[in-house]
């Protein structure tokens, strides 16, 4: 893997931008869905789908692909974005979010869009999943990286549980979560919902290799990969600490912006910060 | 008389008749299918003896995942593999599984329709002593509501086997539901078996039937004790082994009721929603017989012998003589 050059940096912050303005649009297109969650990973799927992940957006079922695997489905508008930004599909298509017959369903599924690897949406099964594939790999002998992306607020389910209590047994060193550390949940905040607390630690005691993250600083996640690729003989999580809703002052931290879409002059207002942004 | 085209076991009226229990029948058909193909893989939530996974377990220890008792991790665990072109089987007892994970058996294997091999042991009442808690009645009506999902309940253990076997070469996501008791075996490993295809078992030595009795998994005995019965008393009767609930074999279903223009099913499991609501819903609209449900009836099981839960419960030979007697005055 690639150490990150200034200029790559530059270049991904653009494409996160670009990414960031893409779910806005589409959101306030599609009148519903989820703004916060996906406008704060918008720096990690950048640097996930432009410099980490295997994968051919040309050849989108090539077998030797790495498998990202969305856990929290409600965040899709941020992967429906990195895959037209990297060009699976056309750009013009996000606007058919949440539409009768629209390849890109409110949640994602598979049957529409066979490109994503999991159909997803209720909460707390992704880890499992990409536990699964990982297992695969170790038995069969196979090199593909699995990467998982979850929530906090999806660390209420006991089913996430039970699959970090499995990966930590199998020890799995071909498996990387990544952990949306955003504090907002559909209630409120997560330590008032229920609390989660230190995150790094219990992963640890579960015998992962773990570390916290600034997940808008693209040099620090990209070393945490790095460092979790050469791990050997553990799981590994990179609690990546978010902004809700990052780029727009307004909606920053606010956990209302959780599951609502923009209006048309939220949209504007959004998109006009956002283009001043990298002036 | 049994339907010796099917190669029947021609000592199941015997008193000394053989009685394997259909999860055995699976463990074999799960070694063979392992052995057949190294995509087969196992997973136990640490039930691996009472499953008999552990025929394949034990000999092919690197493709076996252990759990722990964790359900939901089971199954999804379970779809992941599959996405990774793996035919996994996730064994437990059906109270659990599908009981306690049917939400990720919906979403990550139903929904992803990935080929998942669901294997519910310890079904229905037969589970005795346990008591109701143990005794899944309504995995049946849980898994037959969700689309993609096949759902098979052996009469015995050959072809709880072959069931085994044949949903292995397949890609859709499966339910089997298997018994823990030893039960009689009916079968023969010369029958022909198919995935939805249901098959007549009993007929009337000459002429046509007056009545239809459908029954699914190791209850069918009992089914056929009573066509004995009734064949005895002058009733003839046909007997048909719905072994697959979903997709249904509509066809045989309305030839029967066609011949028969009275139907009992018989079904170790809650009446609502079982296998004799998938034959009403059929028969309700194509071809409208009177229908008797041998089932229990909206209440929980409890500790006891099997036979005495049985007889308690209302899903006896005399019970299903009884509806057959009934279903017969109601013919139209």
């Amino acid at each position: 893997m690639e150490t990150l050059t200034d200029a790559k940096i530059k270049e991904l912050k653009v494409i996160a931008n670009n990414i960031r303005k893409s779910i806005v649009e589409m959101l306030c297109e599609a009148g519903s869905g989820h703004t916060a969650g996906p406008l704060g990973m918008a720096d990690i799927f950048t640097l996930l789908y432009f410099h980490i992940l295997k994968h051919d957006p040309k050849n989108p079922l090539w077998v030797n692909r790495d498998r990202l695997v969305l856990s929290n489905g409600h965040i899709c508008p941020v992967l429906y974005a990195a895959m037209a930004e990297s060009g699976y599909f056309g750009k013009e298509e996000l606007k058919t979010l949440r539409k009768f017959g629209s390849r890109l369903q409110g949640h994602p599924h598979r049957e529409f869009m066979p490109w994503v690897e999991t159909s997803s949406g209720p909460l707390g099964s992704g880890l499992s999943q990409a536990v699964g594939m990982a297992i695969v790999e170790k038995i069969y002998g196979g090199h593909r990286t699995i990467y998982a992306i979850l929530s906090d607020g999806e660390h209420d389910e006991g089913n996430t549980w039970e699959a970090i209590m499995l990966a930590g047994k199998e020890k799995l060193s071909n498996l990387i979560v990544i952990v949306d550390r955003n504090k907002i949940q559909i209630e409120g905040n997560t330590e008032r919902v229920m609390p989660l607390g230190n995150l790094k630690e219990k992963y640890e005691s579960f015998g992962w290799n773990a570390e916290d993250v600034d997940g808008h600083n693209f040099f620090e996640i990209n070393s945490a990969i790095y460092k979790a690729k050469i791990n050997k003989g553990t799981p590994s999580v990179i609690i990546a600490h978010t902004i809700p809703g990052k780029g727009v002052k307004e909606w920053e931290n606010d956990y209302r912006w959780h599951g609502i879409a923009p209006n048309k002059e939220q949209a504007q207002m959004a998109l006009e910060e956002l283009d001043k942004e990298l002036k | 008389m049994l339907n010796q085209d099917l190669k029947l076991n021609t000592k199941v009226f015997n008193d000394d008749v053989e009685k394997i229990a259909t999860r055995q029948g699976f463990g074999e058909g799960l070694l063979k299918a392992g052995e057949e193909n190294e995509n087969i893989v196992a997973l136990s939530a640490d039930l691996t003896e009472s499953t008999k996974a552990n025929l394949f377990a034990d000999r092919f220890p690197e493709r076996f995942i252990q759990v722990g008792v964790a359900e939901q991790n089971l199954v999804s665990v379970a779809s992941g593999m599959a996405l990774m072109g793996k035919i996994p089987f996730a064994t437990s007892y059906a109270i659990f599984n599908p009981g306690r994970n049917w939400e990720q058996i919906r979403t990550t294997i139903c929904y992803n329709n990935q080929p998942v091999k669901i294997i519910g042991s310890h079904g229905g009442l037969s589970v005795g002593p346990d008591g109701g808690s143990h005794q899944m009645l309504e995995d049946i009506a849980l898994t037959r509501v969700i689309p993609n999902l096949v759902v098979i309940s052996p009469c015995d253990a050959i072809e709880a086997k072959k069931a085994t076997v044949e949903c292995a070469k397949t890609q859709d996501p499966t339910y089997i539901r298997l018994a823990r008791n030893n039960t009689p075996i009916i079968t023969t490993d010369e029958t022909q078996f198919e995935i939805g295809k249901a098959q007549i078992v009993f007929v009337p030595e000459v002429g046509l039937a007056h009545v239809g009795i459908i029954a699914t998994g190791p209850i069918l005995y009992k089914a056929l004790i009573a066509a004995h019965e009734l064949e005895k008393m002058g009733t003839k009767v046909k007997v048909m082994n719905l072994s697959t609930i979903k997709p249904l074999d509509t066809e045989a279903v309305i030839t029967l009721a066609k011949e028969t223009k009275a139907i009992v099913t018989v079904e170790d499991h809650q009446i609502a929603g079982g296998m004799g609501s998938a034959v009403a819903e059929c028969l309700a609209s194509n071809y409208i017989v009177p229908i008797e449900f041998v089932g229990v009836d909206n209440k929980f099981g409890q500790s006891g012998t099997p036979s005495e839960l049985e007889k308690y419960y209302k899903i006896d030979t005399p019970d299903i003589i009884e509806k057959a007697q009934k279903v017969l005055k109601r013919k139209f």
